[in-house]
C-alpha cells in the first residue's frame, strides 16, 4: 500500500497545495506595498489629507492580506526540510544561501518596517514614515528577487557542479547563479504581475465605491493611481513575459514546446498554436488554429531560429540518459576506490548528464543495467503532459490580455476625466478582480508542473528528492494544512469583505460615507 | 581568505549568534503570548499586553526564519535530517506558529468578545507550543536522535514522534517554556505600568526560581546520567563534507570533558545561572533585568554548544552517521559567500531594528490603547 511513489505523489500534492495557497497572498503584498508608497508619496508632496487616508485605508486591507502571507510563507521554509530532505542535502549548498540571503536582506526589512508602517504615524515625521513605507515595498520586492533566483536555478541550474566526495551539487559561481537569465526574467515577470494584482484590487474595489456613489473623491483618486500603475505593470508583464526565458536550458525548451503543443520541429519561423486539442497518445494536436511566425518571434526573438519539437527533444533526452548511465557507472567506481585517471576523465566527461542517469532510478536501482525500453520510458518521462500546460498557459494569457484592456480603458478615461461615468468599465473592473490571481496560479502551474520530472532541471529527479518518510505522515500533514488553511481563508475573506464594505469609514476620521449616513436623508 | 577549518568554526559561532538572537527576541514574544490570558484580565488589559510587542513581533520572528534558513545554507544535512526526522514535531511547531500573525493582526479588527477571546487563546497556543517543542528538541539533541545515513547520504529516521517525548526531553521542554515565560514577564514589567506590571513582577518572582532549579537539575542529569559519544577517527577538519568518513563510539569522555580541558568555558554556565538569577533579583530596574536575563539565555545556549562541540546531531542508532561541524557543512565557497553576506547585513539589520525600537519605545498604557483604538492591535 505505502510505496515510495505514494510519498512522491503526496509530497508533490502537499507542496503544490501550500505553494499555490501561499501565492494567493504574495502578489497582493508585492503590489499593495508599492501602491501604498505611491499614495503616501503624493500625500507628502501635496499635503492633501485624502492621500494619507488612502494610504491608511488600503494599508488596512494590505495588513489583513500580509498576515496570511507571513503565516503561509513559513510553511514553505519548513517544507523543504520536512518533505524534500534529499533535495535539501543535494542542492542545499546553492539553494540554502539564497534562502538565507532572503532572510537577511528582505524578511528582516519588510517585517521590521511593517510594524512601523502601521504604528508609526504619530511617532515619525512625514518623510520618515514615507521612507518606512518605501523600505517596506523594497523589502517585499527583494524577497521576490531572492526566492525567484532560487526558483530560476531550479529551472536552469547554472554556476554549480556535482562533487563526487560530498555527493551533492556545490556552488562554483555566485555571479552565474545571480545573473541566471531565467531567474532575471522570472523576477521581472513575477513582481510586475504582483503590481498588476495590487492595481486590479484597488481598481476593482474603487470601482465598487464609485458604482455605489460613496466616497467619490477618495475612490476616484485611488482609481486613477491604480489605472496608471496597473497599465505600466501589465505592459511589463506582457512585454517582458517570461516566454523569452524559455530558450535557455533543456527543460525550459521542453516546457515551451509543450505549452505550444509543438510535437514536431518545423522549419523556422515557428507558428503559434492559438488554440487546439493536444492528444498525448497520438502526439498530435487536433483542430489547431495556427498563427504563422508568432511563436518563433516570441520564443527566439527572430524569424530564422527554429523552435524544437517535443519528439526531437525527447530523442535528445534519451542521448543524455545514455551518457548519464556512463556517468553513474564511473561515479560508483570512483566511490569504491578506483582512483585511475581514465575513470576520473570519463566521469568528468559525462558528469553533466548524471542527473539524466538518475532518471532511471525510478525503474532500476542499479541504473547502469537499464535496457533500451527502460531508457525510452525514462526519456518519455521528460515530456510533460501537454494538454495541462497548453490550457493553463492560455488561461494565463487570456487573463493578462483582459486586464490589459481594462487598464488601458481605465487609464484612457481617467486621462479624459470621465472614468466615473463609464459604468460598464467599473462593473467589469469589479468582476475581474479575481483575474490576476487566476493568472498567477496558472502561471506557477506552468512553471512547476512543466519542470517535471525534475525538481532541479536536468540534475535531480523529483522521484529522488523526497524525504524518507511514511505516506501516512504526509496524509496527516495534508489534513492539517487543509483544516488550518480553510479556516484561515474563511476568516481572511470575511475580514477583507467587512473592511472593504466599511471603506475609509473604518479609519474613524468622521469624513467618510458611513459616518455621515445618519445625517443624510 | 579563511581556510575551510576556520570558516567552519566561524559559522558554528554565527549560527550560535542567530540562535541566541532568536531565543532572546522570540523568547519574550512567545512568553508574552503564553502569559496573555493570565496576566490580562480585561479586553483592554490584553490589548495593552499585545501592543507591547505589536509593532516588533514580526521582525523578531524573522530570527526563527533565519535560523532555519542559515542551518539549511550552512549545514544542509542537519536541516534535512532534523526537519524530515522530526516530521510531526516540526509540523506541530508550524501549526502553532499559524496562530500568531492572524492572532495579532485580526484579533482587534472585530468587537465581538468571543472572537477576541478565541484569538487570545490562539496567541497562547502560538506562544506556548513552540518553546515546549523546541525545548524537547534540545533535550533530544543532547540524548542523540535515532537516524542513519545510507551510502548516498540519504537520511533515514529510525524512531517515532512519541520517542521524542522521553522524561529528559520533556524536562527540557518545560525549561524552554519557563525561559520564554520568564523573559516575557520581564519584558512586560519593562513596558507596562500599574496592575499588569505588578502581575508581571509576581510572575517573575515565581518563574525565576522554578527555572533555575529545573536548569540545575537538567545539568546534573546530563553530567551524571547521559553518555556522550566520541569521534575516534575522522577525515580531518579541512576534508570535503561527508559524514560517513569518520568513526564514532557511543560512550566517550562525558559532557564535562571540554569544560575540564578549557576551564574558560565555565563562563557559559556561570553566565546562565548568574544572568537568570540576577535578573530575578533585580526588582526595580526592568531594563537591567531584561539585559541580564538575555545574557542568561545566551549562557544557556553557549553551554549547550560547548558541550556538544563538535557534534551537531548525534545519532544513537548509527553513531558513525552523527553530523559534526567538520563533516556536515556546506562547501568552502558557500561558507565564505554566506559569511560575507552576513558580515554586511547583520550590522545593518541590528541598526535599523534598534532604530525601530527607539521610535516605538515607551510604556504601553490603557489610555494610549484607547486613544488609538482603531489603529492598534
Amino acid at each position: 500500500m505505502i510505496s515510495g511513489d505514494d510519498v512522491v505523489t503526496l509530497s508533490r500534492l502537499q507542496f503544490g497545495l501550500t505553494a499555490l495557497y501561499h501565492f494567493l497572498f504574495v502578489p497582493l503584498t508585492l503590489g499593495m506595498t508599492f501602491i501604498l508608497a505611491i499614495m503616501e508619496s503624493v500625500y507628502v508632496m501635496t499635503g492633501k489629507e485624502v492621500y494619507r487616508d488612502m494610504t491608511k485605508f488600503w494599508g488596512k486591507l494590505f495588513g489583513i492580506n500580509f498576515a496570511m502571507g507571513v503565516t503561509t510563507g513559513i510553511t514553505l521554509e519548513f517544507q523543504f526540510g520536512t518533505n524534500w530532505a534529499y533535495y535539501s542535502h543535494y542542492v542545499g549548498d546553492i539553494f540554502g544561501p539564497l534562502l538565507a540571503s532572503e532572510g537577511w536582506m528582505a524578511f528582516f526589512l519588510e517585517s521590521t518596517f511593517v510594524g512601523l508602517f502601521f504604528f508609526g504615524w504619530n511617532r515619525l515625521t512625514q518623510v520618515q514614515h514615507l521612507t518606512v513605507t518605501w523600505l517596506l515595498a523594497l523589502g517585499t520586492s527583494l524577497s521576490a528577487l531572492w526566492i525567484l533566483i532560487a526558483n530560476g536555478w531550479m529551472q536552469h541550474p547554472v554556476g554549480a557542479e556535482f562533487n563526487d566526495e560530498t555527493l551533492r551539487m556545490e556552488m562554483k559561481s555566485f555571479a552565474d547563479v545571480f545573473f541566471n537569465p531565467v531567474a532575471q526574467v522570472k523576477f521581472v515577470h513575477t513582481v510586475a504581475a504582483g503590481y498588476v494584482t495590487g492595481s486590479m484590487f484597488v481598481l476593482g474595489v474603487s470601482s465598487w465605491y464609485l458604482l455605489n456613489k460613496r466616497d467619490i473623491g477618495f475612490a476616484r483618486r485611488s482609481f486613477s493611481i491604480a489605472s496608471a500603475f496597473g497599465l505600466a505593470s501589465v505592459l511589463s508583464v506582457i512585454v517582458l513575459g517570461d516566454e523569452s526565458g524559455y530558450t535557455s536550458g533543456e527543460t525550459q525548451k521542453i516546457k515551451l514546446a509543450a505549452i505550444e503543443a509543438e510535437w514536431d520541429t518545423h522549419k523556422p519561423p515557428a507558428s503559434f498554436t492559438l488554440i487546439g486539442f493536444p492528444d498525448q497518445e497520438r502526439e498530435k494536436t487536433d483542430l489547431a488554429i495556427k498563427i504563422p511566425y508568432v511563436l518563433g518571434l516570441i520564443a527566439t526573438r527572430s524569424i530564422d531560429e527554429e523552435v524544437k519539437g517535443l519528439k526531437e527533444l525527447r530523442a535528445e533526452s534519451a542521448v543524455r540518459i545514455r551518457s548519464g548511465m556512463t556517468a553513474y557507472g564511473e561515479l560508483q567506481k570512483l566511490r569504491s576506490g578506483d582512483k585511475s585517471e581514465a575513470t576520473r576523465a570519463s566521469f568528468e566527461k559525462h558528469k553533466a548528464d548524471l542527473g539524466y542517469g538518475l532518471l532511471l532510478k525510478k525503474y532500476t536501482g542499479l541504473v547502469v543495467d537499464a535496457d533500451e525500453a527502460t531508457i525510452q520510458k525514462a526519456a518519455n518521462d521528460t515530456i510533460p503532459r501537454v494538454a495541462a500546460l497548453f490550457w493553463t498557459f492560455r488561461i494565463m494569457i487570456a487573463c493578462g490580455f483582459t486586464m490589459l484592456f481594462i487598464f488601458a480603458m481605465a487609464f484612457y478615461y481617467c486621462a479624459r476625466r470621465v472614468a466615473d461615468q463609464k459604468r460598464w468599465l467599473m462593473k467589469l473592473a469589479v468582476w475581474c478582480i479575481p483575474l490576476p490571481w487566476i493568472a498567477a496560479e496558472t502561471g506557477w502551474f506552468v512553471a512547476e508542473y512543466g519542470r517535471q520530472p525534475w525538481t532541479i532541471s536536468g540534475v535531480l529527479p523529483t522521484y529522488l528528492s523526497v524525504s524518507s518518510i511514511a505516506a501516512s505522515q504526509i496524509w496527516l500533514s495534508i489534513a492539517g494544512f487543509l483544516f488550518f488553511y480553510t479556516v484561515l481563508l474563511v476568516i481572511e475573506l470575511y475580514l477583507m469583505f467587512k473592511y472593504v464594505r466599511l471603506g475609509p469609514s473604518s479609519l474613524h476620521t468622521g469624513r467618510y460615507f458611513l459616518e455621515n449616513r445618519t445625517v443624510k436623508p | 581568505m579563511f581556510d575551510y577549518e576556520t570558516i567552519r568554526l566561524i559559522w558554528w559561532l554565527f549560527i550560535g549568534v542567530v540562535a541566541i538572537g532568536f531565543a532572546i527576541t522570540e523568547g519574550f514574544d512567545f512568553g508574552i503570548g503564553a502569559l496573555l490570558p493570565f496576566l490580562g484580565r480585561t479586553d483592554l488589559e490584553r490589548r495593552v499586553i499585545i501592543n507591547t510587542v505589536g509593532a516588533t513581533w514580526e521582525g523578531n520572528q524573522v530570527w526563527l526564519i533565519l535560523l532555519g534558513g542559515a542551518i539549511f545554507a550552512i549545514w544542509p544535512p542537519v536541516y534535512a535530517t532534523l526537519f524530515s526526522g522530526l516530521y510531526a514535531a516540526m509540523l506541530l511547531v508550524l501549526f502553532a506558529l499559524f496562530f500568531r500573525p492572524a492572532g495579532f493582526d485580526y484579533r482587534s479588527k472585530l468587537e465581538n468578545p468571543t472572537w477576541r477571546n478565541a484569538w487570545d487563546w490562539g496567541l497562547f497556543v502560538g506562544g506556548a507550543v513552540p518553546p515546549i517543542l523546541l525545548g524537547v528538541l534540545v533535550g533530544n539533541l543532547i540524548l542523540g536522535l535515532p537516524f542513519h545515513l545510507d551510502a548516498d547520504l540519504r537520511s533515514f529516521y529510525d524512531g517515532s514522534f512519541w520517542g521524542l517525548l522521553n522524561p529528559f526531553a520533556l524536562w527540557c521542554g518545560v525549561i524552554g517554556l519557563l525561559t520564554c515565560l520568564f523573559q516575557g514577564a520581564i519584558f512586560l514589567k519593562w513596558r507596562t505600568e500599574g496592575d499588569i506590571q505588578r502581575r508581571a513582577q509576581q510572575a517573575v518572582g515565581i518563574l525565576g526560581p522554578a527555572l533555575l532549579v529545573m536548569l540545575a537539575i537538567a545539568m546534573i542529569w546530563v553530567i551524571a546520567g547521559i553518555g556522550r559519544p566520541e569521534i575516534t577517527t575522522m577525515a580531518g577538519t579541512e576534508a570535503p563534507s561527508n559524514p560517513l568518513h569518520k568513526t564514532v563510539v557511543a560512550a566517550g569522555g562525558g559532557w564535562l570533558q571540554h569544560f575540564a580541558a578549557h576551564p574558560w568555558m565555565f563562563v557559559a554556565p556561570l553566565l546562565a545561572f548568574g544572568g537568570l538569577g540576577a535578573s530575578w533579583l533585580v526588582g526595580r530596574a526592568p531594563g537591567l533585568a531584561f539585559l541580564l536575563s538575555s545574557l542568561g539565555i545566551a549562557g544557556m545556549l553557549l553551554t549547550l554548544g560547548f558541550g556538544l562541540f563538535p557534534f551537531l546531531l548525534i545519532s544513537t542508532t548509527d553513531p558513525n552517521s552523527s553530523l559534526t561541524l567538520w563533516d556536515a557543512s556546506a562547501s568552502h565557497f558557500t561558507l565564505l559567500l554566506s559569511f560575507w553576506i552576513t558580515v554586511v547585513f547583520l550590522p545593518i539589520v541590528l541598526l535599523y531594528t534598534r532604530w525601530v525600537y527607539r521610535v516605538i519605545w515607551g510604556s504601553v498604557t490603557e489610555e494610549k490603547v484607547l486613544q488609538d483604538q482603531h489603529t492598534l492591535y
